[in-house]
């Protein structure tokens, strides 16, 4: 982010912007950043609280109008809101109202488990696209269904690259974003509050899904295809999940 | 809470092995009161229109985003999994604030907001690797008589 910055205002075109994390900021300086103490993945702070992310947006752009510099670091003081203003709700702990049955053991049964899963969630992902007005699942173009069998018969060794235009990796990847996506708007439309590690717990440590990716990690592990290779080192399982492979 | 101490062990150290290098230069570019500029946003989400090409690994290529584009029609392709997408996935707005943008915009706290912004993808590249693509895009900001740029990371 601070070498677009640099590369930019060489070129005749103040920047400013968001830093969360002042580290790497501090070693690149670059003309002018504000640095939020917010998660990573939520620069303006949270999601549905126009209030704070206008405040956050309008102090880094008036950095802008500061006279001082180049080389400028502020801080934002105040931590971000927790979530949507849902005060009249229970927010101690999330659980997934959905009912579903452990993962299977017999590998037999995962793709009618997890074809069955995505069945028992659809209500909510379609409640989300209704109450969001669309959804961030789709860079793949298969639907979720689709995905899911793709995962199953390449665990079963039937590799077949759907979208030929990019590597089988790069195909993995956004599959594999798309699917995680669509679960996690089903999850976050739910009633109640929930944070993004108590999501994550969710997906890996519940669901057949997650259970599938714990599977296809150590299968990428041992490919051959070096993309593969690097991302079951540090792209497809979050580092916070990574105590449940095997 | 991304102070580096409150992270996990893990976290903490795969940040602060990122070290960089600082710029040889500081450029410093000043201009006009903040409600006379015309403000395009980056962000290096790896946020784009749903059906344009996806972010691939060490990407240092930017997809346009039309000032106009639905958020409905924006998906993210980054290829890191260590950031939360819960957030953007309920609200485009918490990773990109175009609709905050516009408010200011409305509010006249900016002069306008540009036609055009742009996505890149953050990870996996050194800063370097991204003054090509820097450059061009700059190219681009001034055809679009863009004098402010809000840089958003993910």
């Amino acid at each position: 982010m601070g070498a677009l910055g640099h590369y930019i205002e060489d070129e005749g075109i103040a920047t400013t912007g968001i830093s969360l994390v002042r580290e790497h900021t501090e070693d690149l300086r670059p003309p002018r950043f504000l640095w939020v103490p917010f998660e990573l993945g939520r620069p303006l702070g949270a999601p549905n609280q126009p209030d704070f992310q206008r405040e956050v947006l309008r102090k880094s752009l008036l950095l802008l109008e500061s006279n001082s510099g180049p080389v400028l670091i502020e801080d934002f003081d105040e931590e971000a809101p927790i979530g949507e203003d849902r005060s009249n709700e229970n927010v101690e702990g999330w659980a997934c109202p959905v009912n579903f049955p452990s993962p299977p053991s017999d590998k037999s049964e995962r793709e009618a488990a997890l074809l069955a899963e995505i069945e028992s969630l659809s209500p909510w992902y379609d409640f989300s696209v209704r109450k969001r007005g669309g959804s961030s699942v789709g860079a793949s173009r298969l639907s979720t269904k689709q995905i899911a069998t793709f995962f199953i018969k390449f665990l079963d060794g039937k590799v077949e690259n759907p979208q030929p235009e990019i590597s089988l990796g790069n195909f993995l990847k956004i599959a594999s974003e798309d699917i995680k996506a669509w679960y996690m708007e089903a999850a976050t439309a739910q009633p109640g509050y929930s944070t993004s590690v108590e999501i994550q717990n969710w997906f890996w440590g519940e669901t057949t899904a997650g259970a599938i990716f714990l599977d296809l990690n150590s299968v990428f592990e041992i490919s051959e295809d070096p993309l593969l290779q690097y991302m079951a080192r540090s792209s497809f399982v979050p580092r916070n999940q990574r105590f449940r492979l095997k | 809470m991304v102070r580096i101490s409150d992270l996990p062990p893990d976290d903490a150290k795969h940040l602060l092995s990122k070290k960089c290098q600082p710029f040889d230069s500081s450029p410093w570019v000043t201009g006009l009161p903040l409600k006379e500029r015309r403000v395009a946003m980056i962000t290096t989400a790896g946020i784009h229109v749903a059906g344009e090409k996806t972010f691939g690994f060490a990407d240092t290529a930017f997809r346009i985003i039309p000032g106009d584009t639905k958020s409905s029609d924006m998906v993210m392709s980054h290829t890191s999994v260590n950031f939360d997408r819960t957030g953007f996935q309920q609200d485009l707005n918490v990773a990109f604030p175009i609709d905050r943008l516009q408010e200011l915009a409305d509010a006249n706290e900016i002069g306008s907001v540009a036609d055009f912004h742009y996505g890149f993808m953050g990870g996996g590249s050194k800063p370097s690797d991204f003054e090509k693509t820097a450059r061009e895009v700059a190219g681009l900001l001034k055809k679009d008589n863009v004098d402010a740029v809000m840089l958003i990371p993910i």
